[in-house]
């Protein structure tokens, strides 16, 4: 037993370990969030958080619900697969609250030309003028329905 | 001084109740929506691609995106005849207000568009320091804001150069594929303004989802296949000059 016979710092040493660890352990449980490590090794609740936020987009089953009768008028044209908010822009407020939020009126002669402007990187099979000669500087719409923009007898010369 | 054995076993209850404390979840929040039923990917159609930006719009007002940032963009690639080594690429603000004619109308002309690859083997969620970044269960690569230190490794190891570090927050940024939508049962952003099909929002885990079909059917590439990071977007009809 000689050997053990100053023994004591060793413990006193052993119990700085062991109340630091504790310390520790208190600590990260109160500092770690509840969810961290619920999937792996991140915060469970970032997820849920993210979900959370809202939507600018409404998505165009929502629009359809109420504008039926514009869905009639594409569904024949080569806009059929066109979504609503990609001429529109987002619109979730309007859907949310159509009395008050009422969308932008759109310009066709700025937007049809996004798409339709004529670019050598744009696949050839896709309709494409070169807006200056093509109208010479009138609205797409004096002659084209941008929501069946075919020219028909009955469409041409018909805004709207 | 010193702590005697009774004083050790007073202390070890007490440890293991704060242990189990740190160990304790919170049970999943969203009833209608369950994580594991989904691995979200995207297709992106490049045959179909009329860089329009509409995507890069859609983005920027869906996701509060700074100018001059872009969670997702389209690059314009001229392959001329005699060197298809090296494209011209160009993206002029990110193809947010379209692209000016093409200076050169020889050779291939094509467009990109460009978002976070959502890879199940993504290499910047392997160096995030303290697990703000991961790839959710759903297979979506994510960022916790309130997590994230700013300490850029995740947007120098990210091989597509898909994050940016956000100049208000000081957090990294990137796609989320929409996550406040597809768990909403929305398609993403982008995807609902497309005009021509060229992005579609997939499942990998729903067996009725077109592109399991689509993959079968058509030949499909990843971006950077060599970087064996398993990209979850994929391009059709991608060049091989693209980066």
């Amino acid at each position: 037993m000689q050997a053990f016979k100053d023994s004591g710092h060793l413990f006193r040493l052993a119990a700085v370990f062991v109340v630091g660890i504790l310390l520790f352990v208190v600590l990260r449980s109160f500092l770690v969030p509840k969810s961290f490590g619920q999937y792996g090794h991140y915060r469970g609740d970032a997820m849920a958080e993210m979900a959370a936020r809202p939507v600018n987009f409404a998505g165009h089953e929502t629009c359809e619900t109420c504008h039926a009768e514009v869905l009639d008028k594409k569904k024949d044209g080569k806009h059929a697969h066109v979504n609503c908010e990609a001429c529109h822009g987002p619109l979730a407020k309007h859907a949310d609250d159509p009395a008050s939020v009422q969308p932008p009126k759109l310009d066709t002669a700025v937007l049809c030309v996004r798409c339709h402007e004529a670019n050598a990187a744009k696949p050839k099979n896709f309709p494409q003028v070169a807006s200056a000669d093509h109208s010479s500087g009138l609205p797409c719409d004096t002659c084209h329905q941008p929501h069946s923009p075919a020219i028909t007898n009955s469409a041409a010369g018909g805004a709207k | 001084m010193s702590i005697t054995r009774r004083h050790m076993l007073l202390l070890l209850p007490a440890a293991a109740v704060a242990w189990k404390h740190v160990l304790a979840g919170t049970p999943e929040s969203s009833p209608n929506y369950t994580m594991s039923q989904h691995w979200w990917s995207m297709l992106i159609d490049l045959p179909k691609c009329i860089g329009c930006g509409n995507c890069v719009r859609a983005c920027q007002a869906e996701n509060d995106v700074p100018d001059g940032f872009f969670r997702t963009w389209v690059e314009r690639y001229h392959v001329s005849d005699y060197d298809i080594e090296n494209p011209q690429v160009d993206s002029p603000d990110g193809g947010k207000k379209g692209f000016p004619p093409a200076k050169e109308t020889s050779g291939k002309n094509f467009f990109v568009p460009k978002l976070c690859n959502h890879c199940a083997d993504s290499p910047c969620t392997q160096v995030c320091p303290v697990g703000a970044t991961f790839i959710s269960p759903d297979g979506v690569v994510l960022i916790d804001k309130k997590y994230c230190l700013g300490c850029r490794y995740c947007v120098q190891a990210c091989p597509y150069g898909c994050r940016f570090i956000n100049p208000q927050s000081n957090t990294a940024e990137k796609c989320t594929l929409c996550y406040h939508r597809i768990t909403k049962g929305l398609t993403t952003a982008c995807c609902e303004s497309c005009p021509t099909g060229a992005r579609q929002l997939a499942d990998l885990k729903n067996p009725n989802d077109p592109i399991h079909e689509f993959l079968k059917t058509h030949s499909v590439q990843v971006l950077k296949p060599y970087m064996a990071t398993h990209s979850k977007v994929f391009y059709n009809g991608l060049d091989g000059s693209v980066r």
